[in-house]
């Protein structure tokens, strides 16, 4: 049973009158997987807050839990599940004691709890740490127990602020595979929030791009990347080619030369591609010059000056040409799209 | 190289041992003097005996029960005050917090002498009050409390409980329950080093109490410079000798508990 999770018309005003988030209507479908993207104080984790119960939205926002308006309720009676970014692992606890933590105040009998908490634990591959005192854990054991701790309670939405921020990079990677993993397994409603715009393309089934106290756009991870519906959007998810120039006769022209329109209206225009959707091309018909490569595993990044008024970036599975060298370069459709102004 | 670190190993413990025996054995005299039959003829020539602190027993035994009862009440004072002072500012970090939390070491700045002046200038002329035990003990829990405070504030900063107590909510702990399952085991090692602190202050505070005690409402340290003062010398010194008894085991405990608190333990 997955439950909608909808805002509405929720702003939050710190106590000294700083507005860290405007008035904001947000509906999450049941089941659903939502990322919540932005660089620091967007007011992204504000916004989990207030779903969660943490924090309490500006009349008259509503916060509503399966169309039950839950906006009075504080968080230990909403039934959310939390991991926090520091995981808050209770230190006085064993691993056991943790994950069993909120079956206890719901008074679940002991020999139910022993088999609830060790069915989670064996879910989280980590039940030989029953027994373990938290703090002789590693980091991903942490987020495990972390996690484990917040299911247990079998919540009507989960709530995750930066679950993989603390973990170095490999370790991360891991378990954004195994959280998308389970999450989708679990079917629960979950909303995470995160400052890295890979693993929100990676986990959510839709993304909340904030800036400044607002959601900038809502979409599938697809949508965010390929129609960025603000110039910041497109410039926060992943890497941008910015192309300014003039569409004549159905061509875009640039300072090295020209690509086909490609649709965007004639006069100046601003337009947009992103790295892959641009390749070498003996027959290209835009020129410009290598600045830089950069080689990371599978592809190779290229920098290029000359082609736009700011240098762009290309990247190749390819051979790749080498610094100094002039290219040329075509556009893969739906490149070069046109890029909102703000 | 391993026989010029032996030397300097060899050097380092000589001075170490040098600065304890400068620090011991005037104590050590002291508690020699109050076990001699007679400390002009010496340990040697007049023998060992308990007399002394059989005196002191029957003289002071009222000064150490007393004592012992208003360190006992301090840290039930200390408790009660300190540990929700010390939750409610963990709690908050404004401004307003930091300067109460600046107020409570006051009392510990000022010369115990001022505190005493101040209180009795306060109190004095409050009818019982002034004769009355609990008037040391209101200067003995203003001397602790922010020791207690300090603490206990310390172990719960260290181990983040603004965090831990939103985990808690989140998996629907109210307020009573999340302060018995969350605070209270959490801030346990920091609220025992500080009683213990507490205890050991109190019993051993004598600039204040000297100023606010009178003939009935005598503490022990403050018998014991009344029994240097007035009685023969090994009688102090087996007086020094019962005082040790009953702080040294104090201290140990408080050693412990302080490694446990802020020490020992690897905290995140």
């Amino acid at each position: 049973m997955s439950v909608a999770v909808e805002l509405r018309a929720c702003a939050f005003t710190h106590a000294d009158g700083t507005r860290a988030l405007l008035p904001t209507d947000l509906a999450i479908r049941p089941g659903e997987t939502l990322a919540v993207l932005g660089p620091s104080g967007c007011g992204k984790t504000t916004l989990l807050r207030l779903i969660a119960g943490l924090a309490f939205p500006d009349p008259p926002g509503r916060v509503l839990f399966e169309s039950r308006d839950v906006t009075s309720l504080p968080i230990e009676r909403r039934n959310v599940g939390m991991v926090f970014q520091s995981y808050a692992l209770f230190p006085n606890l064993d691993v056991a004691g943790n994950v069993g933590y909120g079956l206890r105040l719901r008074n679940v009998p002991k020999a139910e709890r022993d088999a609830r908490v060790a069915r989670w634990l064996a879910m989280m591959r980590i039940p030989e740490l029953a027994h373990r005192r938290v703090d002789q854990l590693s980091g991903g054991q942490r987020q495990r127990v972390a996690l484990a701790r917040a299911l247990a309670v079998e919540p009507a939405v989960l709530l995750l602020d930066e679950p993989l921020t603390a973990l170095d990079a490999k370790l991360r990677e891991e378990l954004r595979v195994e959280l998308a993993g389970l999450l989708r397994d679990l079917g629960i409603t979950s909303v995470f929030v995160t400052h890295d715009q890979a693993e929100a393309m990676a986990l959510g089934d839709r993304v909340a791009v904030m800036r400044a106290g607002k959601v900038e756009q809502l979409g599938a991870p697809e949508d965010i990347y390929r129609r960025p519906a603000t110039r910041f959007v497109a410039e926060f998810v992943g890497v941008l080619n910015v192309l300014a120039g003039e569409v004549r006769d159905g061509t875009l022209h640039l300072p090295g030369g020209s690509l086909p329109a490609n649709g965007l209206a004639p006069g100046p225009a601003l337009a947009g591609a992103r790295p892959e959707q641009l390749r070498f091309d003996p027959e290209g018909t835009l020129t410009g010059r290598v600045r830089a490569a950069f080689f990371l595993g599978d592809r190779v990044r290229v920098v290029i000056e000359g082609a736009a008024a700011n240098p762009i970036t290309v990247e190749t599975t390819g051979a790749a040409p080498r610094p100094g060298e002039v290219v040329r370069l075509s556009a893969a459709p739906p490149a070069p799209w046109p890029l909102p102004d703000a | 190289m391993t026989r010029h670190r032996g030397a300097v190993f060899a050097a380092g413990l000589a001075f170490t041992a040098l600065v304890a025996a400068f620090l011991v054995i005037p104590v050590i005299l002291s508690v020699l003097a109050g076990i001699t039959a007679n400390y002009q003829r010496g340990i040697i020539a007049s023998g060992v005996t308990l007399l002394w602190v059989e005196r002191v027993l029957q003289l002071y035994a009222h000064t150490i029960g007393l004592s012992l009862g208003i360190a006992l009440a301090a840290l039930l004072c200390t408790l009660v005050l300190g540990v929700p002072v010390a939750y409610a500012l963990a709690r908050h970090s404004g401004r307003l917090a930091r300067l109460a939390e600046e107020a409570l070491v006051m009392p510990v700045a000022i010369p115990g002498i001022a505190t005493g002046l101040a209180l009795i200038l306060a109190w004095g002329a409050v009818g019982e009050f002034r004769t009355h035990w609990s008037f040391i003990l209101v200067g003995h829990v203003l001397f602790t409390l922010p020791f207690m405070v300090r603490s206990t504030l310390a172990v719960m900063l260290a181990v983040n409980l603004p965090t831990l107590e939103e985990a808690a909510r989140s998996l629907g702990a109210g307020f009573f329950a999340r302060f018995r399952t969350v605070v209270l085991p959490n801030a346990a090692p920091g609220i025992l080093a500080g009683s213990l602190m507490v205890v050991t202050l109190s019993l051993g505070e004598f600039n204040m109490t000297l100023l606010l005690h009178t003939p009935f409402t005598m503490t022990l340290p403050v018998g014991l410079a009344d029994s240097y003062a007035s009685m023969r010398l090994e009688i102090g010194s087996a007086y020094t000798l019962i005082f040790l008894i009953l702080l040294v085991p104090l201290l140990v405990a408080l050693q412990w508990a302080s490694d446990r608190a802020f020490g020992l333990e690897v905290r995140r």
